[in-house]
């Protein structure tokens, strides 16, 4: 079987000052298929996924998208690739409400003349808002409030709903389960997979290894700047992720 | 949207989405707050003086004059919900004035033709400034505090190297006649307030209801978002600058008709009386919250209040106090509110970061 990955990096290497934070990592993830992403703190996940991005110039390296040389220089260019993510700091508007946040940068005009005005159909984004937010399971109460008076699990769940509305190629997910509570965490879990069943390429960075192995397909290790090591989740175990992650084995086949 | 009536809602979801904007309009409370301190000031002077103060010919002086501040508020507004400042509108002012009344001048005339020119010349002037700062601000990386006082400085001396410091006082007939005392045909409103009234229609409708507003309040309620998102931060606030710069420009014409001069030396705290207005209408500092509604009612409170002295025989001086004390009540209860919203989030600091230094990376 000889799938081309949706999104593949080469031999990425960036350094600031003496770190290398990427030191020739390679890295790729199929269409429809759930990609864990592990290391330990300042093993590079971060680093990876702003250069995957488009959110950092690099000093040398490789992207493909869908088997095509890409220079992801910024991210609406990643962006208009069908590439999305969700940060740890989730990058929302505090003052704008959940529809505006979920519709910066691709508002819906009105049709006709007050469009080529510049006036928004509120209607529509408020309503495809609340329907995406629904099918995410999410607790979003109030669509005119800013996010900013909203807790962590609701701009949580808004800053994933976004990333999941608009990502056709692949999505970045960057510790998205870390504030949540049970319940939300399941429908994150969840939604990662119903995502995949889509078609898209899904990168998911935990630090909860058995949310790793119960919703990956597969899990990449870093390690300094490197990918270590390569595994089947169904058939890896958490001991050996810890192992990889902490260089006390050497992972094997990658 | 078939599908949303399928889904179930959590209960007390539904009826906000139909009225889900009017809703935010009204909560914007500091303004409706001050709204309630404007009639409660104006019910003052009413009662103090009946018979002189709630008449329309009063009424009517109050509305002109605050008129060519409410041009330069538009601007101001827009500017500070970017979190920005803009020091230079007064300065913009009486440099596009001297321009346009040197221009016409050369020309001649008084009539349409020259007038036309010279308010060409006076918004372009604005523009030209407004220009200059954005692109400081949004691509050198310079404080909008310190870009707007440099250009305050850069544009009061050019126009006092222009005029030898001497004010010009050729102004064309027509504008004075119809823009600066005049009245809108068949009514006593005055021109210049109408010409105010429709700016302020139309940019208050750009900035509550299209994308370019909406990027505006984007940009200053976090900036790195929407960078992220795609938006053009840099060129949104130069245009926002820019568009500062231009209705500076209006509001030169329409000083050097009012006043027939180009008051050179007229017009040194009127980026702060704008500023303060802006600020006390419930438009924050920190930016991503604002109405044009607010910077109305904001440059009201110190014309009424200096009217109301005037007639009730109190020292005028009182006036700048009282508005001293308005100002800092208001950003009091702006404070209050963001912490309220802000629950233990670092959002003074991050504002304070913001005012003095744009750019956090």
């Amino acid at each position: 079987m000889t799938t081309i990955p949706v999104l593949e990096a080469r031999g990425l290497t960036r350094s600031f000052g003496n770190v290398r934070a990427l030191d020739c990592v390679d890295f790729d993830v199929n269409a429809g298929e759930v990609v864990a992403l592990i290391g330990d703190n300042g093993a590079g996940k971060s680093t990876l996924v702003k250069a995957l991005s488009g959110n950092l110039a690099l000093d040398s390296g490789k992207i493909l998208f869908a088997g095509g040389e890409v220079e992801l220089n910024s991210p609406s260019h990643a962006s208009s690739l069908g590439i999305e993510t969700v940060y740890q700091d989730l990058a929302l508007a505090p003052h704008l409400n959940a529809a505006q946040n979920m519709f910066l940068g691709r508002e819906i005009p009105k049709p006709g003349f007050q469009g080529r005005l510049g006036f928004m159909d509120n209607r529509t984004m408020r309503a495809k808002s609340r329907e995406a937010f629904d099918e995410l399971g999410a607790t979003v109460r109030s669509l005119s409030d800013p996010v900013g008076s909203m807790s962590g699990g609701q701009k949580q769940a808004i800053a994933i709903a976004r990333a999941v509305a608009w990502a056709k190629g692949v999505i970045f997910l960057d510790e998205p389960t870390a504030a949540l509570g049970v319940v939300q965490t399941k429908n994150v879990l969840e939604t990662i997979r119903r995502v995949r069943d889509k078609g898209v390429g899904v990168v998911f960075i935990s630090h909860s290894m058995p949310h790793v192995i119960d919703v990956a397909d597969r899990v990449q290790v870093l390690r300094l700047g490197r990918r270590v090591a390569t595994y089947e989740a169904k058939k890896t175990t958490v001991e050996e992720l810890v192992g990889a992650m902490t260089g006390a084995l050497d992972g094997a086949h990658s | 949207m078939t599908a949303t009536e399928a889904v179930p809602r959590a209960a007390g979801t539904a009826p906000e989405i139909s009225h889900a904007h009017t809703l935010r309009q009204v909560l914007q409370v500091q303004s409706f707050q001050i709204l309630l301190v404007l009639m409660v000031i104006f019910l003052a002077f009413t009662a103090l003086a009946p018979d002189v103060f709630p008449t329309w010919g009063n009424v009517r002086q109050i509305i002109q004059n605050v008129s060519i501040l409410g041009v330069l508020g538009i601007g101001m507004t827009f500017v500070i919900v970017t979190s920005g400042i803009d020091l230079s509108v007064g300065s913009n002012l009486v440099f596009s004035g001297v321009v346009a009344a040197k221009v016409m001048q050369a020309m001649g005339g008084s009539g349409w033709g020259t007038a036309i020119v010279g308010i060409f010349v006076a918004v372009g002037c604005g523009l030209g400034w407004g220009l200059l700062n954005g692109v400081l601000i949004a691509k050198a990386k310079v404080p909008p505090l310190i870009v707007t006082l440099g250009t305050l400085g850069g544009a009061l001396g050019l126009a006092q190297v222009i005029t030898g410091g001497v004010d010009i006082r050729e102004v064309p007939a027509v504008l004075q006649d119809t823009i600066g005392y005049g009245n809108v045909p068949g009514t006593t409103w005055p021109t210049i307030s109408l010409i105010a009234m429709v700016l302020i229609l139309i940019f208050g409708t750009v900035l509550h209801r299209t994308r370019f507003g909406l990027y505006t309040f984007a940009v200053g309620s976090n900036e790195e978002s929407a960078r992220r998102v795609g938006v053009k931060v840099d060129r949104q606030l130069i245009s926002i600058y820019a568009l500062s710069g231009g209705l500076a420009g209006v509001a030169g014409i329409l000083s050097l008709s009012q006043y027939g001069t180009t008051a050179i030396a007229g017009q040194s705290a009127t980026n702060l009386n704008v500023i303060a207005a802006v600020v006390i209408g419930g438009t924050s500092l920190f930016g991503g919250v604002g109405t044009i509604f607010g910077t109305v009612i904001g440059l009201f409170i110190p014309a009424v209040l200096q009217n109301g002295f005037v007639i009730v025989g109190i020292q005028p001086f009182w006036q700048q106090v009282a508005v001293g004390a308005v100002l800092v009540l208001a950003v009091y209860v702006d404070q209050r509110r963001r912490a309220a919203a802000a629950r233990g989030q670092s959002a003074k600091a991050e504002g304070k970061k913001k005012l003095f230094g744009r750019r956090s990376n």
